[in-house]
């Protein structure tokens, strides 16, 4: 009954959502509708389950006063001003909230991002050796579309960045392709065998 | 209070906390990390109050939305408590439940959408003439066409590389190799132009409040 129960409603949800494509009339596209919506409503939940356990994870730190526990003050008070100023006057624009979003979630996310930079660089003098000739291919693909894609490409050869978008257009689409397609059928069996309770893990590994 | 330029300040002050991890691992990164993570952390809960919740869930269950309440809301309510359940030790086996759901139905919703648009949207864009496109979009179209393919045979591994197959691998991870590299490129050039970004921000935003004008 602990397995059963849950792999019924995994079926039951998943056949309804598969019928609901291929029927999409009454009453099949209502119960589908209405369990997209319901999806959304639930999967909501798992966000404050994260900001839950966000909570709890630092507030242990501070107890049990863990590496770097002098930090954990910090990610609650964030946490709880965002809350705060989102509950207490809203979300409009001008409003605390958004000033708090524009003035420094958005400079740290963009600054988070762009750090990045500098370590797949790094990382890429590292791990990039043109050991072989595909190896050496992957390298100078790279270099091409970089330097296509600033001004000094152009100014070295005026070609540059016409191959360095070829190079986007032609041999990567078909690569992405590939990779795509391949995904997608792995996709669609990992679905299935979700469907049918043949793939067990996300309900904690049981068999 | 001149709100914006505390704004500014605000911005380049953690910017630059960030940025000092460039040096070594510091306090200043540290705590801008941690809030980074904090404030994130808040907006996505109140984002998804205030777009998710409120207007398909709460307005539905009261009739705020169109006046006459939904109350079969009150299933996917329940199920979130379910979720929520994760929480408490003894009742934990109930967030199975919510679990079910949101895999049984994100499982059918990917299902048909990935197999459409991933897959069989893929393939008909595979399909290319090969004649009358002239020399280069004959050329180009014949790299994706064969590089699509062979890349397939490269993920099959049902069949041992050897003979026919094996070539039509390793002409599928020459092309796998072309694409990895320029998505790495296009990756890296993205991540510089958001670095130029911030850089215009310290240079053309903050350093005027300031007096400092470049």
């Amino acid at each position: 009954m602990r397995l059963f129960l849950p792999l019924v409603i995994t079926f039951i949800c998943g056949i309804v959502m598969i019928l609901h494509f291929f029927i999409p009339h009454r009453p099949i596209s209502t119960i589908g509708d209405g369990l997209t919506d319901w999806y959304m409503i639930v999967a909501s939940a798992a966000i404050f389950l994260g900001a839950a356990n966000l909570v709890q994870v630092h507030v242990h730190r501070i107890n049990t006063k863990a590496r770097n526990w002098k930090y954990s003050p910090v990610v609650l008070i964030g946490f709880i001003a965002m809350m705060a100023t989102g509950l207490l006057w809203g979300v409009e624009e001008t409003l605390p909230f958004d000033y708090m979003f524009q003035t420094m979630i958005v400079p740290m996310g963009a600054t988070m991002f762009s750090l990045l930079a500098f370590f797949v660089a790094s990382a890429a003098f590292r791990a990039f050796r043109a050991s072989n000739w595909r190896a050496t291919l992957l390298l100078a693909s790279a270099f091409i579309v970089m330097l296509g894609r600033v001004p000094i490409g152009g100014m070295i050869w005026k070609q540059i960045p016409i191959i360095s978008e070829w190079m986007m257009q032609v041999p990567n689409m078909a690569g992405q392709r590939a990779v795509m397609i391949g995904a997608a059928l792995g996709v669609v069996a990992t679905s299935l065998r979700m469907i049918f309770g043949i793939e067990r893990s996300y309900l904690g590994g049981a068999d | 209070m001149n709100w914006e330029i505390i704004g500014i300040w605000l911005g380049a002050v953690l910017t630059l906390m960030l940025y000092s991890f460039l040096y070594r691992d510091n306090p200043f990164y540290k705590f801008a990390e941690h809030l980074f993570v904090g404030m994130s952390a808040g907006y996505w809960v109140i984002y998804n109050i205030f777009n998710v919740l409120k207007p398909n869930f709460w307005d539905e269950l009261t009739g705020a939305g169109d006046g006459s309440p939904d109350y079969f809301m009150i299933i996917p309510g329940i199920f979130g408590m379910f979720m929520l359940a994760r929480l408490v030790p003894k009742i934990a086996g109930l967030s199975r439940m919510a679990l079910a759901m949101i895999v049984g139905t994100g499982a059918g919703l990917s299902l048909v959408s990935t197999l459409q648009t991933n897959c069989l949207s893929q393939i008909e864009g595979t399909i290319m003439p090969l004649s009358g496109v002239g020399t280069m979009g004959f050329i180009d179209n014949l790299i994706v066409v064969v590089g699509v393919v062979c890349g397939l045979v490269y993920f099959f591994f049902s069949k041992p590389h050897e003979g026919l197959t094996g070539k039509a691998a390793g002409v599928g991870i020459t092309i796998l190799m072309v694409a990895f590299g320029a998505s790495f490129g296009y990756t890296v050039m993205a991540r510089i132009s958001l670095l130029i970004g911030q850089a215009q921000f310290l240079l053309f935003d903050w350093l005027p409040t300031m007096g400092i004008h470049l």
